[in-house]
């Protein structure tokens, strides 16, 4: 025993050591959030909120933000959508090409975001398309979907197939099954896919940068202010607040999948109706 | 008449799966083909002639700065997914066999949280930490450890590295989490059973049950890296392109689109090249445990 | 009751395929009124698939199936006069006890005052009452199988169908919703079939049973003719423990056959005495059932009217009963291969259990034998 323990204790120290190197660079996020100095090194200079303050008067940011936020919605909508028609497809059917066809639309989880991003904008100028926060909004839909049908089908695929055909035995239409009984039980797993394609949409550079033209979103806007070093301890600002959100948000998609998990084996009563 | 049932269900199946399969081959296999077909064509001044060629082939091959991009490129993704899986290794051990079961949610909690912050914002920091200015030089000249702050750690392919192995972390840690969690953990007493020493059962038995998430880890990481376009950028300073970088620079600054799209078809069959030779290796993986 | 043999399912000529997999191969059966009907059978034989036709969570290939004379093949599941248990329960998990059971009610017209006191009546039947405001997963294995019953019987189905309902009950509780659901159907009236690979389930909750092999309907019967006169030998092993031994035609009329028997000599056997062998059996074989012979000791009393010398091999105690293995004298007269056969003795007040190696006595009747030919 006392040598599991020794090997416990220094994987212990190991996984300490890990986190840290984790957490390293966000962990310097507010401590350059907070310093008045304009350059970011060391020493640290005074205590200030200059940077937030000059954040939030910021006109172009709250552009990029706005665009972002319209953007990162929309394709998480979109995605989830696509994703339940895929994901209810793939958990109950059997179809012809089915390996091939779902191979396809998951394609972008293993392709580099850079091949989807100049393929598209070659076909949108060589249509004569003009780029917009529209042609983003397209992009990341396709990169969030596979997500999304991950995210689905697990919800999917642990619901009993037999309950929706209790439901359609005790006279309910196929529409009437799927919403009075599949749709609340799966109702966590279209809530953490619609949080983690609006997470994958929000922080997306690579496609925002090529298809946004010349509207700023908040990754590109980022960017382009990397380039000014008197525009850095604003972005440090900046990523601050956007840490805080992504762990809120990551707290509340946790929250909604431990309940799924206590829905399906009974810890939590919840309860719908 | 005998297939009746078959078909019900593939039709269901089918008008079901319409909307997404639609979408990805409107926004993804049409594009991707589109250009597949440039790849072929030749380049003319600000527009496309259409007129078969090997030539943009050619040259992603022959072209000494091309490949030497290429190489690089190969070469980072290769030693990035190396460290990365190697680092990530214990900490999936440490998670699945030493946490108790109710905090290892809390662990990979912890361990998922760095990923979902801004990853420019992220990339960005270790430019800081790295930096001439940056927190290790300011640290160590500040103790009087060294004069002159320290150049060869940053703009160099062991920064880009280092930066990369950072972002995939919870991307390997994950695959072998998941793996190591599905081994029987009777397997290893059974291995202890049979007089076999920690460390034999160790090598013997987890590690081998665990090579599938190990094998799925790599491909997670060694994918996204291969074609990442900020970290070279950032950390790079623009001077050490990769093959995103190389790509984007041939479609829009010198707009020579076929040969843009040759690298970019180059990439994507390496990319595909690389996942069927681990593909391969996991399948004999799973066969050997049968 | 007047109309006591009136069929409430019939199934003509049932064919059904999944692709080139043949699953049901021409299913004729008819389905009394009140009747607790059984379909038994190894996994993989077509039961389950055949319920679910009945169900109309499948389609046919070809033939027809009616339910009270009406044609139900292009009625869907929801629309038909049947209603499920699965072998899940799949209670939906989101609601109560009481959603559950009136999940089915949210069409009807009725008020909510008397849906309510609906579903507390049907609650009571099941011997749920005061459970309506249970969620799904504080309730036992034995009482979603309740609600699962409560939730299908509130719709007053003609037909109520049971997948496998028992199998996920561990044996105390199986046996308990074995009666439960016999007293049930006798008290409700309506029909019942269950489908099961349990085939001591089967004797013991149904008035008939069909027996399924791969796709077809090998014996349909009551349980005792079941199992006293299973039709063909591949029935005989499935149903029930019995002991065969090779056997030669003498002679053969149309009321029976003469035969004569490894171990037990010649016996004359009636016509319905005469099943059928398998394909693959080599010669003809003579079966009995375990507990119809008995083994002689002090003071044990028969009935029967054969004796046979027999030397105990082995002895199994099981409590109330014992087996015992019998090496037959002379049954290794036919193929010159001597023959055990598997006794069972109820271990009563007053008899000893005997020791291997005893010589002793078996004594049986010609009545019990079975020939497979």
């Amino acid at each position: 025993m006392s040598q599991r323990s020794f090997e416990g204790s220094g994987l212990r120290i190991y996984a300490i050591l890990y986190l840290l190197f984790l957490y390293a660079p966000i962990a310097l996020l507010p401590v350059f959030a907070f310093n008045s100095g304009t350059i970011i090194a060391f020493p640290l200079q005074g205590f200030t909120t200059d940077w937030f303050a000059q954040m939030s008067t910021n006109s172009t940011l709250r552009r990029a933000l706005g665009n972002s936020l319209t953007i990162a919605v929309s394709a998480s909508i979109l995605a989830t959508c696509l994703g339940i028609f895929a994901a209810r497809a793939t958990t109950r059917f059997e179809f012809p090409f089915k390996g091939g066809i779902m191979g396809l639309i998951m394609v972008p989880m293993v392709l580099p975001e850079i091949i989807v991003a100049m393929s598209l904008l070659v076909v949108l100028l060589g249509a004569g398309l003009q780029l917009s926060i529209l042609t983003v909004i397209a992009g990341h839909t396709l990169i969030c979907m596979p997500y999304a049908i991950a995210i689905l089908s697990t919800a999917f695929s642990s619901l009993d197939k037999s309950l929706e055909e209790a439901a359609y035995d005790l006279g309910e239409t196929r529409w009437g099954a799927f919403r009075l009984v599949t749709l609340p039980l799966v109702m966590p797993g279209i809530i953490s896919s619609l949080l983690i394609s609006f997470t994958i949409s929000l922080d997306e550079f690579i496609i925002a940068f090529f298809l946004a033209g010349n509207e700023p979103t908040l990754p590109t806007y980022i960017f382009s202010q990397l380039r000014f070093p008197k525009q850095i301890p604003m972005i440090m600002a900046l990523g601050t607040v956007l840490v805080v959100l992504s762990i809120v948000l990551l707290a509340i998609g946790e929250y909604f999948r431990r309940r799924g998990i206590a829905r399906i084996s009974g810890k939590d009563s919840g309860g719908f109706q | 008449m005998a297939r009746h049932g078959l078909d019900a269900e593939a039709k269901k199946g089918l008008t079901l799966i319409a909307p997404p399969l639609l979408y990805a081959l409107a926004v993804l296999a049409a594009p991707l083909l589109t250009i597949l077909t440039y790849s072929f064509l030749k380049d003319g001044y600000l527009e496309v002639i259409a007129e078969f060629t090997w030539g943009n082939y050619a040259q992603v091959l022959t072209d000494p700065i091309v490949r030497t991009i290429m190489l690089r490129s190969l070469i980072v993704a290769a030693m990035v997914t190396l460290v990365t899986v190697l680092l990530a290794f214990p900490i999936a051990y440490y998670v699945s066999f030493m946490v108790r079961p109710e905090r290892k949610s809390m662990w990979l909690f912890l361990i998922t949280i760095p990923f979902w912050t801004s990853y420019l914002i992220r990339v960005f920091l270790w430019k800081v930490i790295l930096g001439y200015n940056g927190v290790i030089n300011s640290t160590l000249t500040g103790l009087g450890i060294i004069d002159e702050p320290l150049t060869f750690i940053l703009y160099n392919v062991n920064s880009i590295v280092l930066t990369l192995a950072h972002a995939y972390a919870p991307f390997a840690i994950l695959p072998i989490f998941v793996a190591l969690e599905k081994i029987d953990r009777s397997l290893l007493e059974a291995g202890r059973d049979l007089g076999e020493s920690r460390a034999m059962t160790f090598w013997r038995v987890t590690l081998p049950l665990a090579m599938p998430g190990v094998i799925a880890a790599t491909l997670i990481v060694f994918i996204p890296t291969i074609g990442d376009y900020v970290t070279p950028e950032l950390i790079g300073g623009g001077k050490i392109p990769m093959i995103a970088n190389l790509i984007q620079v041939q479609m829009l600054a010198l707009d020579n689109r076929p040969l843009g799209s040759a690298l970019a078809v180059t990439a994507m069959l390496t990319v595909a090249l690389v996942s069927v030779v681990f593909l391969f290796l996991n399948r004999r993986f799973l066969r050997m445990r049968q | 009751m007047s109309d006591d043999h009136r069929p409430m399912i019939e199934c003509q000529a049932v064919q059904k395929y999944y692709g080139d997999y043949h699953a049901l191969r021409g299913i004729d059966l008819a389905i009394r009124e009140g009747e607790f009907f059984s379909l038994l059978g190894p996994s993989g034989c077509g039961k389950t698939t055949l319920l679910r036709t009945i169900a109309g969570f499948e389609g046919i290939s070809s033939g027809a199936v009616l339910i009270d004379g009406k044609h139900m093949e292009d009625v869907p599941a929801n629309k038909r006069p049947t209603n499920m248990v699965f072998q899940s329960y799949a209670i939906f998990p989101h609601l109560t006890v009481a959603q559950n059971v009136a999940f089915g009610l949210r069409r009807d017209p009725r008020g909510k005052a008397e849906k309510t006191a609906l579903v507390e009546d049907v609650l009571k039947m099941v011997g749920l009452s005061g459970y309506g405001g249970r969620a799904a997963h504080e309730l036992s294995g034995g009482q979603r199988q309740r609600v699962a019953l409560a939730r299908a019987l509130i719709l007053k189905p003609k037909v109520l169908l049971l997948d496998e309902p028992l199998s996920a009950l561990d044996r105390k509780m199986r046996e308990q919703m074995q009666v439960e659901l016999i007293k049930l159907q006798r008290q409700i009236g309506i029909t019942f079939v269950l489908v099961t690979h349990d085939q001591e389930e089967a004797l013991v909750m149904s008035d008939r049973i069909a027996v399924m092999f791969e796709g077809e309907i090998a014996q349909l019967d009551g349980p005792e003719a079941l199992y006293a006169r299973p039709a063909n030998r591949r029935v005989a092993d499935f149903i029930g423990v019995m002991n065969f031994l090779p056997a030669r035609i003498l002679a053969e009329t149309d009321e029976g056959a003469r035969v004569e028997v490894a171990g037990l000599g010649e016996v004359e056997l009636p016509r319905a005495q005469i099943s059928r062998a398998n394909p693959e059996d080599e010669g003809v074989m003579v079966g009995f059932r375990p507990e119809t012979m008995t083994l002689m000791g002090p003071g044990q009393i028969h009935y029967q009217t054969r004796e046979t010398g027999a030397t105990i091999d082995e002895v199994v105690y099981y409590g109330d009963m014992t087996y015992y293995d019998l090496r037959l004298d002379g049954s290794a007269r036919l193929d010159g291969r001597p023959r055990t056969v598997r006794i069972s003795m109820r271990n009563v007040f007053g008899r000893d259990v005997q020791d291997v190696g005893t010589r002793t006595q078996l004594a049986w009747s010609p009545g019990s034998l079975v020939l497979f030919r």
